[in-house]
This record gives C-alpha cells, structure tokens and sequence, in this order.
C-alpha cells in the first residue's frame, strides 16, 4: 500500500514547525507516524503536506519538574516503559507504555503522536484521565496547558486547535499511600485496548480511600472517567464487595463502543471486571 | 519533490533521490535489491519487514524512506559475517526455527534486539519480545529454542547481539 503523494518538509525546531503549519495548507505533523502512516497507506488520510517532527531532540526527555514528571511530545513509548524515573514517579503511565502495540511499535510510535491522535482505543489516554495529566500544547499566541479531562473531546478527536503543536505531557509526581495500575483486554489481533482501566488511589492510615481517580478507554467514544465509580470508592476501604458494587457502574451513562469483536454489553461487562480489577490492583500496591 | 537521503545499511552508505512517500521497506528491497526483508501483512502487524534502525527493531513498512535519512541500518542481510552466520542464524539452522522461512528475517532482526537488551532471556521474556513478529508454521516453541541457542552462543563468545558496524564504504 502507497501513500498518497505529498510533499515533505523537515522542521528542526517546533518554531519552524509552528511556522510550517501557518504557512502550509492541508498538512500534518509528523512524529512517529505509526498511526499516521498506516492511515495514509490506506488513504483514509491524503494530507498534501507532511511536517517531520522527528529530528526534534529537544522533543525528547523525561524529566522531573518540581513534583510533576515532564515528558517531551517525541518520547517514544519504549523510552517510557524503561525509564526508572517514569516508573516511579507515575507507574499509570509507564504501564500503559509497556501495554502499547508490540515492541517494534513501541521503538517507534511517541506518545505526543498518541494523545494528538487520540484512538478511541488507545492506551495513554486512561493513564492520562486517572493521573489528571496536562497536554503542552504550542502556538503563535504561545503555550497553554489544556487538563487531560478537557483534551480527548471525541473519536480521534482533541481540544488542539489546527495552528497548535503537541509539546509535553505532564503528570503529578505520586506521593503519600497512592497506588496506580493500568490493566487492558488487549484485542488479540491488533493488541489495542477493547477496554483499558486505569486507577490511581490514595489511602488514609486506616486503609480507607480518600480519593480515587480512574480513566477508562477503548468503551466510549473517548477516554472517560467513570466518577460515578470515583464517588462510591471514595470513603470506602477498598475491599473487593465495595469496590465490585462501585465498579458496576464503571460503563453508566456511555455510549459504548460495537464491532465485530465485542458486542456493546460485552464491553460494557469487561468495563465492570477490569474497573473492580485495575481499583484492586493499585489498593494494594499502595500499601 | 523528491528529497536527497543517505542511509548507511550492514555499513554501506547509500545516497538517493526518493519520493516522500516511498517507504522504507520498498527503498530497501527495491532500490536497493536487498529483498531479504520481506513485506508481510504491510499494515504494521505481522513484523517480516522488521529491519535494526540505529539499533532498535522497526517495521520497516511503516516508515518513510526520509525518515531514515542519515540513519544506520541493519538487515538481514548484514547479519552473517564473511559468511560466517551470526549466533541467531546458527540457532534457527540448529534448533529447525523455520519452515516456509518468510517470517524469518523479521524474526531474526527482533531476536537480535532482544538479546540486546536482555542477554539472557527467559522463554516469557523472548515470547514477549518476539511479539510483534507472526509465524504461521512453527508454533513458535522452534523459534523460542533458537533464541535461547543464540542466547547461550554469545554469551558463550562475549559477543555483542548487534554485529558491529561494518566498514562503511561511501557509495559515489
């Protein structure tokens, strides 16, 4: 399968690429492009320009700020699910890094390119809405920080305006009795999310929840956080009837996602197991 | 408008004049001849064209031939040294990791980036790694047995998994 013919421009800096985008119409930004160039091979996208990303090294770090880890738009998925400090400071993330496609694609795709693409099905995004993360984005008119509950508006869909370049990912360093995990029904074939969960979840010297922040992906339209799930956990202490009782409304109100794979009550049901799973996992790992 | 790349593949450095669009596997298979990379489901699932870009496995099917502009790369090609095949070869000749073979090269560049990282795997671990290559004769179990023969080899040799480069002769 061949692209559509387009021409090609390589930016060294995200200035030039904020200039590339004023200037040049009907183009994309390239990062990775594992999910862009599967898409043009198909020619469900035939963009006339294509601005590479790729040579931007100052894209690429992960790095601790004050008490939030910094990610540059260009890290790659691997650079993520091996770093220690990604590990430590927001295992969410890292583990729904490690969960991503297989590890050719993890070389390769960055996670900038992800949340920009927003799948309704990918993995970052739970990881994102758990931790509330923040998307970097940059303009013309300079930066701005959109929270990851605002950013994922809809299948493939983001809060990014067109003149806007995707720079950094930030997430709150974890501190105190938190715990997190990120668990998925991977598709057997295509390795994406039928459902992800994410879970972040902090605990009192008793063992009782005060907070509970939990992304789901791969069931609705975009990523979403269940709060009615978040309210009942919350005050709870985590054992597995109360957190089951709670994670049963893990898919409430959603218009859940069909295909040929998983039936809209069969997601539903894997949203209900994995949300009560992924709430489990990260109680304990809290401590 | 076409763009100027040099790509250094098993130490060779090539210079050519590529349409954006064309993607590596075809650059390399067809400009270039070296067909031993091979193009499976060409939708980035079942890893035959997996090729070593600047050390890392990719699939060579869903990049852009300038976006390996400048990079160093390694295919199967370049695997055996002056004939002398390298460990990973030498464990799927021993250990039977092939049947019809088309997966193979893919298989092998995979295999080599996972003893790079992890010289000494467990059977889970070379599963895990081997993830995004498919194999349709083997069962896999053959392929598992010729990492581990590989394993072992180098470990046996202090050889590094990735071959060093090779001379890099400046194409004209």
């Amino acid at each position: 399968m061949i692209p559509a013919a387009f021409e090609y421009h390589r930016a060294s800096s995200v200035s030039e690429a904020l200039q590339l985008l004023q200037r040049l119409s009907d183009a994309k930004l390239l990062a990775g492009g594992h999910s862009l160039l599967p898409m043009m091979k198909l020619r469900l996208t035939s963009p006339a320009h294509l601005i590479d990303l790729g040579r931007i090294e100052a894209m690429r770090y992960i790095r601790q700020d004050g008490q939030t880890l910094a990610v540059g738009a260009l890290t790659t998925h691997w650079e993520i699910e091996s770093s220690q400090l990604a590990h430590s400071t927001a295992p969410a993330l890292a583990e729904a890094a490690s969960r991503i496609g297989d590890v050719q694609v993890r070389n390769v795709g960055t996670i900038g390119g992800s949340m920009a693409h927003a799948d309704p099905a990918a993995d970052y995004p739970a990881a994102m809405l758990a931790l509330d993360g923040q998307i970097v984005a940059e303009s013309p008119r300079g930066r701005r920080t959109i929270p990851s509950v605002e950013f994922f508006t809809g299948i493939f869909t983001t809060a990014l305006a067109p003149d806007e370049v995707l720079v950094e990912i930030r997430v709150p360093a974890t501190s105190g009795r938190t715990g997190q995990a990120y668990l998925k029904f991977p598709h057997p074939a295509s390795g994406f999310a039928v459902v992800g969960v994410a879970a972040v979840i902090t605990r009192d010297g008793g063992g009782r929840c005060t907070r509970a922040r939990i992304g789901i992906t791969g069931v609705g339209p975009a990523a979403y956080r269940p709060t009615a799930v978040e309210d009942q956990v919350t005050g709870s202490t985590l054992d597995e009837k109360a957190v089951a009782a709670a994670a049963a409304h893990a898919a409430d109100g959603v218009d859940v996602n069909e295909d040929l794979f998983a039936s809209a009550e069969y997601r539903a049901h894997l949203a209900r197991v994995f949300t009560k799973r992924a709430v489990l996992a990260a109680a304990q790992r809290g401590g | 408008m076409k763009q100027s790349i040099a790509v250094t593949v098993n130490g060779t450095t090539h210079r050519h004049e590529v349409e954006p669009r064309l993607l590596l596997v075809y650059y390399l298979r067809e400009e270039l001849g070296l067909t031993g990379t091979h193009i499976g489901c060409d939708t980035t699932s079942c890893g035959s064209c997996t090729i070593l870009l600047n050390g890392q496995a990719v699939k060579s099917c869903t990049l852009l031939a300038v976006q390996a502009d400048g990079a160093d790369i390694l295919t199967v090609e370049g695997l055996a040294d002056n004939g002398k095949l390298h460990p990973i070869q030498e464990g799927f000749w021993e250990e039977h990791g092939l049947q019809c073979g088309f997966c193979t090269p893919g298989m092998m560049l995979a295999a080599v980036q996972l003893l790079a990282r992890k010289p000494n795997p467990t059977d889970a671990e070379i599963r895990h790694g081997l993830d995004g290559n498919l194999c349709r004769c083997t069962g896999y179990q053959h392929i598992v047995n010729s990492v581990m023969y590989a394993a072992r080899k180098l470990a046996e040799h202090h050889l590094p998994a990735v071959p060093p480069s090779r001379r890099t002769v400046k194409a004209p």
